[in-house]
């Protein structure tokens, strides 16, 4: 196994689950309803849990540093997210939208990685693949809702915010230089794979949803490679903060 | 303008003008969601016991809300949800139809005559 484009594979997939669950626990007290808001911020930290999970492998099985050191301290251009997860909230039309399309991503990822031939993936895959159905279950029916039997407002609202999420969107399968040898030593199944998958299952929800896809969109690209929005380092800098103060401290 | 202070971050980031107090729009009432009442089943094969409330504008979402609300800790297998308007209960002005019922200790478990019977083997069996 290519140990190199394996590790870069996890980097990619912790950073991502560690964002987008900052992200979402930006939410928290300010949900839209109580229930609501209960069940986001599970999400958020189920999503957290992930990024421990897949840091706890790459210092178990790749020689980094602890769980705690890679997310709290590492330098922006180290961090392997996509731009996506990186955006502000903005209103819960956008959050919602990115949920769903995030989450189908995850759905796919993660169930191509059930039959990993890199075994503390594959065992993750296993355990966490309730949770991510759940997750992928809560967005969707948040967007068929909102689409399909919402009022003329929810509507625009769900369609303005896939036009506004879907460069983005398209930019989580950025090609990686890894891709070939995760595939060949079947890791994972690829970027490229992973993208008409999850095309596949999106397109079918947004029929459902009555939302029409964006045809001419520009992916954006660059996190896997290091290159950031303006909104990363505020965030690493509000979330690492109480770390910084005293990484030794308990709480 | 006076930025309203606070210790979230994410009010700071808002930039709320704290001397402009906005107007409070009273809201209609009863503009909640209606409720779904949730059971919760622990195991295969248990009784789903019934453990609160959630708002949801359909049974769908209400599953949805219940899963997270009373389903996040501990074992769960299952739950139901059930529109509150689907409960057909009795007139609260009707539980003088129980008032007897207290009174009526033949029917405890604990009148049924093989309880002596029980008392006498247990005794039996310690004195043997």
């Amino acid at each position: 196994m290519n140990a190199s484009a394996c590790r870069d594979l996890i980097f990619r997939l912790s950073d991502d689950e560690l964002i987008i669950a900052h992200r979402h626990s930006e939410w928290t007290g300010l949900g839209p309803l109580l229930e609501e808001d209960i069940a986001f911020s599970s999400i958020a930290q189920d999503k957290l849990g992930h990024a421990q999970a897949l840091y706890t492998i790459l210092h178990e099985h790749f020689g980094e540093a602890d769980p705690d050191t890679l997310a709290f301290m590492r330098a922006e251009p180290y961090m392997k997210c996509c731009h996506f997860v990186e955006l502000p909230n903005g209103e819960y039309d956008f959050s919602l939208m990115r949920h769903f399309l995030f989450d189908a991503a995850e759905y796919v990822r993660w169930t191509a990685l059930t039959q990993s031939s890199f075994e503390p993936l594959a065992k993750l895959a296993m355990k966490i693949r309730g949770e991510l159905k759940y997750h992928l279950y809560h967005a969707q029916t948040w967007v068929k809702q909102l689409g399909a039997q919402g009022s003329e407002e929810s509507h625009a609202r769900m369609q303005t915010a896939l036009r506004e999420a879907w460069p983005y969107a398209l930019g989580m399968f950025e090609a990686s230089d890894h891709d070939a040898a995760l595939v060949s030593d079947g890791v994972f199944i690829g970027e490229e794979q992973a993208h008409n998958d999850w095309l596949a299952f999106v397109r079918n929800t947004m029929d459902q949803a009555t939302l029409i896809l964006p045809e001419d969109a520009e992916p954006v690209y660059g996190g896997r490679k290091g290159y950031h929005t303006d909104h990363l380092q505020p965030l690493l800098t509000e979330m690492t903060e109480v770390y910084r103060i005293d990484p030794s401290a308990e709480w | 303008m006076a930025r309203m202070i606070s210790l979230d971050p994410r009010v700071m980031r808002m930039n709320i003008d704290a001397d402009a107090a906005p107007e409070l729009e009273p809201k209609s009432e009863l503009d909640q969601f209606q409720t779904y009442e949730v059971f919760h089943q622990a195991k295969s094969g248990a009784h789903h016991v019934h453990v609160g409330v959630v708002h949801a504008p359909n049974a769908e979402l209400a599953l949805l809300m219940a899963k997270e609300q009373y389903g996040r800790r501990g074992q769960t297998v299952n739950m139901w949800v059930v529109n509150t308007r689907d409960i057909v209960a009795m007139e609260t002005a009707d539980a003088d139809v129980f008032a007897t019922t207290p009174e009526k200790t033949y029917r405890d478990v604990g009148a049924y005559m093989v309880r002596n019977k029980v008392e006498a083997y247990k005794k039996q069996q310690k004195e043997g």
